[in-house]
């Protein structure tokens, strides 16, 4: 630990870009998340074009991409500015790996878990800074592998972000490259995760136990687990993958495969369902990757922005634990169509309903925490008062899915993601932009714009709802997911309408990110200067300056009660810090 | 009155979401350029947007949807009301300050003991037995099944038929040629003679069908909407599900599971006949050996 002293007499080079600093690679991670999700969302603003208008030119990018990347590129993917379907695919796929590996679980993890987890535990920094650098650096490359692949020979990966063998076996080279990059990404996170779980456990100030641990910190805590456990059999899996496409094994495939009336000569008696497990395997406790980080945020901000303590706090931190560990028994409720018998089925049926009582306890919690409170509706308590009903309807809608009978008509549907992006869109991502506003002031030292922040929060509110909630009538309706032209079917060609009404939420979605970037980039110069505690709150991060040095504090923080305690009687302020002694 | 306002956005997205149901909003985009079929059932009506049903099990699965989304409508709106008056009743206001004692609510612990017994209810009261009877227990052959062997291939659906016979002759990749013998079809076993392959489904109406489903290539999967049938088409697995039609008229199958490119056009025709018609169509088909016009692949 000794550089901490020291860092600030390095160069630029390891000050801002090679940096051990927790902070600055929370920043790095966040940033180039946030660009990511962008890009990751910008894939699908032009996949909704194809959608909305099947065979039609996209405006101005049908124009210009074929432009920007040369002729041979234009006539295989955008003939006459439409939308190749293999294309199609390669956008789909690639849209639901960026979002989650290399935006989402960046964002909330890498970026938030890592610039806030050590402030609110009173540590200096990560416990291994060199190992955190090695991390952002390996998802950077990850991240460079995968953009790299929209340029391979047959474009970037096409099967999905699930990479179902044999198609993905059998795809073109952009999936070698999805599974290279994949590898590095998973690398990344078991870096980081070892290096949070041992952070939080050895780095606490004096008095801070693990029952005054900040909520956020806990979440960070179990989803370290969930990724340090889960990962591994994704990366082996992607090795064997790696091996089936480039070495002539067969992990994944069946014996007697005849492609295109081709028998072809892979050596056989392989399981494609093998795949399916071991992907599941790490996919849904993933979700849960996303999800209890941004539990975390929020409750921060609901705590703070009711001003009073957390109802419920170790029922809340004895749910996420919970929900840990079953997160890893529910996998295959995502393979009910792949032949299960009864006994099977009603296994996994059985724990998906047993995982949804922990995640409504936390809701309940948090919405009993608003009762008798004081609620201030600044525009980070906004996003993270949308994340309760949003995540509330993508936790109810997950129960016809997880019950095997419903899920017969709705498995593989649009209502799969309709569901599943209310969990993640208005759900995490809203936890992250609310997070992003509650934490801007401690990282700048400046605060962002209220009045842009209400109209980002007002516009995406409204039109995250459009683009989502079509999706749960088209899934009724049974129109498949994953089509390039929902048109050619009867219930496709009669649900059209709700499709373009989605596809225009999704741009008015992307018009209203604008008020964000404005916001986010002036606010960096020009935003109103604030002192350590802006939003008069009570836990760690908030006794360091803005923007903390390297080091964080000036002297080690002592910790001398829970993390909460807000509106304690017979005090002159309404917020009692954790580090302030009772004198 | 912000907290008006901050509820209104909800409201707003909501109705117009609804609404536009009704009404599409822009217009249709391109006519589909589907066959010229006429296509039997209604489609994405308004409100529940499940397609018509013409299965003799659909109306369990199809229950079992309404009640959960009934109980699910009911809990979300129990809990916004109460949610929303929160926002209201202790929004920061001058003279109002929040409560440093926690409430001590038995509520919400019974509540969540209600919601999960209901849950438990579902599962094993409903979604179990029909599960246990839809997937898992075929109808025998006292029930006078016909059986149909479903083989998906990158991107069209063969329906492979026994024939006359009842039996199907033995097949194995060797014998694959896409034109004359798309299943395989060994070609000295005697059984096999009468066997043939359509890329239309026909079933009779009123009569168990059994269909054994694999893929010749990559996961694909069997879905029939107004049938309320899905099962992944599986390379190295046959998987048997069985269902019933109850009305005559011509339909659609589909692709559920992405399967390639052109995955969005792996669409077939499904035709449910009466007996005799079914028949007259088996006989026709039969006639010929394993042969077929390229158009009809």
């Amino acid at each position: 630990m000794s550089d901490h002293d020291q860092g600030h007499h390095h160069g630029f080079l390891r000050t801002y870009v090679f940096s051990t600093d927790h902070k600055v690679i929370g920043v790095q991670y966040a940033v180039t998340a946030l660009v990511f999700l962008f890009f990751g969302f910008c894939l699908m603003m032009m996949m909704r074009w194809q959608l909305a208008y099947p065979g039609h030119a996209i405006p101005v990018l049908g124009d210009l991409l074929p432009k920007l990347f040369g002729k041979d590129w234009g006539e295989t993917n955008m003939a006459g500015g439409v939308m190749s379907p293999d294309l199609y695919n390669s956008f789909g796929a690639m849209h639901g790996t960026i979002m989650i590996f290399l935006g989402v679980v960046p964002l909330i993890v890498g970026g938030f878990g890592n610039y806030v987890m050590p402030l609110q535990i009173g540590a200096p920094d990560m416990s291994f800074p060199k190992l955190n650098m090695a991390s952002y650096w390996v998802y950077f490359t990850g991240g460079v592998v995968m953009l790299a692949s929209f340029f391979a020979p047959g474009g970037a990966a096409s099967s999905g972000w699930t990479s179902y063998a044999p198609l993905s076996v059998t795809a073109t080279q952009g999936q070698t490259w999805w599974l290279v990059g994949m590898v590095l990404l998973i690398t990344s996170s078991l870096l980081g995760s070892v290096n949070f779980i041992v952070t939080i456990l050895h780095l606490r100030a004096k008095g801070m136990t693990m029952f005054r641990l900040p909520f956020f910190v806990w979440a960070q805590f179990v989803t370290s687990f969930l990724l340090l456990l889960a990962f591994p059999p994704l990366e082996a899996a992607g090795v064997l993958q790696l091996m089936d496409r480039v070495a002539g094994t067969s992990f994944f495939m069946p014996q007697g495969l005849v492609v295109s009336g081709v028998v072809q000569d892979y050596a056989g008696g392989g399981s494609p369902l093998l795949w399916q497990h071991l992907f599941w395997f790490l996919a849904h406790p993933e979700v849960y990757v996303l999800i209890l980080p941004a539990f975390g945020i929020i409750t921060e901000i609901i705590a703070n922005n009711t001003r009073k303590p957390l109802w419920g706090y170790r029922t809340m931190v004895y749910s996420v634990i919970f929900l840990g560990f079953t997160s890893f028994l529910v996998w295959a409720h995502h393979m009910f169509m792949t032949g299960m018998g009864t006994s099977i089925s009603a296994f996994f049926a059985t724990t998906t309903m047993i995982i949804s009582i922990p995640s409504v306890i936390l809701l309940t919690c948090l919405l009993i925490t608003l009762y008798r409170g004081s609620i201030r509706f600044n525009t980070a308590m906004l996003f993270a008062l949308s994340f309760l009903p949003m995540f509330a309807i993508g936790g109810l809608t997950g129960l016809p899915l997880g019950l095997p009978a419903s899920d017969i008509a709705l498995h593989d549907t649009y209502y799969v993601i309709g569901h599943f992006h209310y969990v993640v869109a208005p759900g995490t991502i809203f936890a992250a932009f609310a997070g992003v506003y509650f934490w801007f002031p401690k990282v700048t030292g400046r605060r962002m714009s209220e009045k842009l922040g209400k109209l980002h929060w007002f516009f995406s509110f409204i039109a995250i709802n459009v683009v989502f909630m079509p999706m749960f009538f088209q899934g009724l309706a049974g129109v498949s997911r994953r089509l390039y032209d929902q048109t050619l079917y009867s219930w496709g060609d009669a649900m059209q309408g709700w499709t373009i009404t989605s596809s225009w939420g999704a741009w008015a979605l992307g018009a209203a990110q604008i008020f964000f970037i404005v916001n986010f980039f002036s606010s960096i110069k020009l935003g109103k200067r604030v002192t350590e505690n802006p939003w008069d709150a009570t836990t760690l991060e908030w006794s360091a300056p803005s923007p903390p040095p390297h080091g964080n504090f000036a002297s080690v923080p002592t910790v001398h009660r829970e993390p909460y305690e807000y509106s304690v009687p017979g005090m002159s302020t309404d917020f009692f810090p954790q580090n302030v002694s009772e004198a | 009155m912000r907290i008006l306002r901050g509820c209104a956005p909800a409201i707003v997205a909501f109705a117009m979401v609804w609404v536009a149901g009704a009404a599409p909003v822009l217009g249709q985009a391109a006519a589909p350029d589907v066959s010229d079929v006429h296509i039997d059932g209604q489609y994405g009506t308004f409100p529940t947007f499940m397609p018509t049903d013409v299965s003799k099990n659909g109306h369990d699965v199809d229950l079992l949807l309404s009640i959960l989304h009934v109980f699910m409508i009911v809990l979300f709106v129990g809990w916004g009301i109460f949610f929303v008056w929160c926002l209201f009743k202790f929004r920061a206001r001058s003279g109002h300050t929040a409560d440093y004692k926690l409430v001590k609510a038995k509520a919400p612990k019974y509540l969540e003991v209600a919601v999960a017994l209901f849950e438990a209810f579902l599962l094993i009261g409903m979604s179990m037995p029909v599960w246990a009877r839809v997937k898992n227990k075929l109808p025998t052959e006292a029930d006078n099944p016909v059986h149909i062997r479903v083989v998906a291939e990158q991107f069209a659906w063969n329906f492979h038929y026994p024939g006359k016979d009842g039996v199907f002759g033995k097949v194995a990749p060797e014998f694959v040629d896409p034109v004359s013998n798309p299943m395989g079809i060994d070609p000295s076993d005697p059984k096999g003679k009468d066997d043939f392959v359509s890329g239309e489904l026909h079933v009779p109406v009123d009569r168990p069908v059994i269909t054994s489903i694999t893929s010749k290539d990559v996961i694909h999967s069997f879905s029939i909407p107004v049938m309320r049938v899905k099962q992944d088409a599986i390379p190295g697995m046959r998987i048997k599900i069985w269902f019933q039609p109850v009305q005559t008229g011509t339909y659609e199958v589909a692709c559920a599971q992405l399967c390639g490119n052109n995955h969005y056009s792996m669409r077939a025709l499904m035709k449910i006949e009466s007996q005799s018609d079914y028949e007259a169509w088996v006989e026709e088909m039969a006639k010929g050996p394993a042969e077929f016009d390229e158009d009809d692949l």
